[in-house]
């Protein structure tokens, strides 16, 4: 692969294609990630952003296409991961502390070492995530919101330059949804990492997004959300007519005349597209 | 203190090889367990149990100590499980019982011809129900190798292990390779069982595989601390089971010495509901004591 071509990116995808038997989950999937960007991954329940993810991390093999993921400094392709469904049983005798100290050297042979310095990178890497408070709880304890600020911080310990989130909003309440974003968007700025965060729902990421990748049909269009929420653009990868709406500075992407959604519309807002 | 150690206690041979067999079998038994309940691995743990019952009757029809037996029955078990079993929990759980199934048709069977053979008086006794006060102080070299590779195998897989426990997806997207580590790990289970089924027997191993570890968590909430607690309950128990079972010889008229299983067993259950107990104090005066 030609890494001169893209050596300013963190990550390129370049004609990713999944089958799951006879499905085709991800088509032709090919885009870029640049250093400390915010990409929201956008796309409906099973559109493919999991997938997508395991492609990435080198979970799945896809059928077709290459994954470039550019080496830090040292040479490491690291990759932070805090999957969607992350289930931590309430009996594992582990504090939030020790789940981000795994986040150093968990996937080492050996018994864990203790060191001042750690102690300090993990207290430092708490309070980066807001997680000081319960730093010595165990981690099956804490809420589901609490969980994901600890396992954001186990991804991030290792500093790696691309942080990806599969659907760290789902299960908070709204407000905790906005303060979930403030933190991860305060994150790529402090910590200097891209973040691709997948959701299905984009307007609470308006704000912070620098770039969208909306997923539907299997492909996906990326670029800032002028260029990819349009209706030209998303009719493409549904293969109907939707059109976008923005009304109180939201954004709906509704299913046009023609559709099969469109006896939908009218009166359930659930089948507006994400 | 002459009625808790009876005179002959400290003396004794065969209480010697008892308390180092059953201390190491009861601390080996913890650090593995506290991983078996953590991973909700307790039905694999006590499937092994059962093959090694198959594995120790049928090494004494072969003339093989009973040790060789139950390391190389559950090794082989572990296997069968690993083999058979799917990636989801379900097929893991059916796998287990299909191996747990098959194991105790071999040791019905073997048993039944270690009883018919008159080879060994008592063997299914010894095999079920351990045979601490009467193993042979030559099998302790066996015994102390055994233990050490254990706690080796575990020491060496301890961060990857908690990781993937913690999370398989996460620790795979790391690199660890979580279904080697998971075989690896199923290893040091059978041999623990292996241990522990010499001491207090194949079909009570389970007790002192899961109760201990299970009433360390119970008052722990670091790992570190959960193996200490769960290490020290574990020699509590086999020790004051020996020594129990000694003293029991007198106790009755009938001059004979109870087993040493019931007494760990009976130990063991006890130190888990302790240890309920004292969880249920304010959760404010354990996160004081914290700190
Ligand atoms: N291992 C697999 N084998 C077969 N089909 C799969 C497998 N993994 C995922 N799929 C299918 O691929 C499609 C995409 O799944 P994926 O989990 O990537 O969706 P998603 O966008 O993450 O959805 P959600 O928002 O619900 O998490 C789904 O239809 C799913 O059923
Ligand atoms: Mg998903």
């Amino acid at each position: 692969m030609s890494t001169h071509q893209h050596g300013s990116e963190v990550l390129h995808l370049e004609g990713i294609d999944v089958w799951f038997g006879e499905r085709h989950i991800l088509d032709s999937v090919s885009f870029a990630i640049q250093p400390g960007e915010f990409t929201g991954l956008i796309g409906a329940n099973g559109a493919g952003k999991t997938t997508l993810f395991r492609v990435i991390l080198g979970l799945q093999r896809p059928s077709a296409g290459t994954v470039h993921i550019e080496p830090d400094a040292s040479g490491h392709r690291s990759v932070g991961y805090v999957p969607q469904k992350t289930h931590l049983a309430r009996d594992i005798p582990l504090r939030a502390r020790d789940l981000v100290a795994l986040g150093i050297d968990g996937h080492r042979l050996g018994l864990p070492r203790r060191s001042s310095a750690r102690t300090r990178a993990v207290d430092e890497m708490l309070d980066a995530v807001d997680a000081r408070r319960f730093a010595n709880a165990r981690v099956g304890e804490l809420s589901g919101g609490e969980q994901q600020r600890v396992l954001i911080a186990h991804a991030l310990i290792s500093r790696p330059r691309l942080l990806l989130l599969d659907e760290p909003l789902a299960n908070l309440d709204l407000g905790s949804v906005e303060e979930m974003i403030r933190l991860i968007d305060r994150i790529v700025r402090e910590q200097d990492v891209a973040v691709l965060l997948s959701a299905h729902e984009m307007n609470p990421l308006l704000p912070v997004m620098d770039r969208i990748a909306y997923i539907a049909g299997g492909r996906v269009a990326s670029g800032t959300t002028e260029e990819v929420v349009r209706p030209s653009v998303l009719s493409g990868l549904y293969g109907h007519h939707v059109d976008v709406v923005r009304v109180h500075g939201r954004v709906l992407v509704v299913a046009g005349p023609g559709s099969h959604d469109e006896e939908h519309l009218a009166s359930d807002a659930a089948h507006v597209f994400p | 203190m002459h009625w808790l150690f009876e005179p002959g206690f400290f003396s004794s041979g065969p209480v010697h090889v008892a308390l180092v067999i059953g201390g190491v079998s009861g601390v080996v038994s913890a650090l593995v367990g506290v991983f078996t309940v953590v991973r909700g691995q307790a039905f694999g743990g006590h499937a092994l149990t059962d093959v090694s019952t198959a594995g120790g009757s049928g090494a004494l029809l072969l003339g093989l100590t009973p040790l060789t037996g139950f390391v190389a029955g559950g090794l082989l078990g572990g296997a069968a499980m690993e083999a058979l079993g799917t990636e989801h929990e379900r097929g893991r759980d059916v796998a287990t019982g299909i191996v747990l199934g098959a194991a105790t048709g071999l040791a019905a069977l073997f048993l039944y011809l270690d009883a018919t053979s008159g080879a060994t008086s008592g063997t299914a006794q010894q095999v079920l129900f351990g045979s601490i006060f009467v193993v042979q102080s030559s099998i302790l070299p066996a015994v102390v190798v055994l233990a050490a590779l254990t706690v080796a195998l575990v020491a060496a897989l301890y961060r990857p292990l908690v990781l993937s426990t913690v999370s398989p997806e996460i620790a795979a997207a790391r690199g660890v390779r979580v279904r080697l580590i998971g075989v690896l790990y199923m290893a040091a289970l059978a041999m623990s069982v292996g241990l522990s089924s010499l001491t207090i027997g194949t079909v009570l191993s389970t007790a002192l595989l899961i109760g201990p570890p299970a009433a360390a968590l119970q008052i722990t909430r670091s790992m570190g601390r959960a193996l200490l607690a769960a290490a020290l309950i574990g020699v509590a128990t086999t020790w004051l089971g020996v020594l129990l079972s000694y003293d029991s010889f007198d106790w009755g008229s009938s001059h004979e010495a109870m087993p040493v299983s019931f007494f760990v067993v009976a130990l063991v259950f006890a130190a888990y509901l302790a240890a309920g107990v004292s969880r249920r104090r304010p959760a404010r005066l354990r996160d004081a004591e914290v700190r």
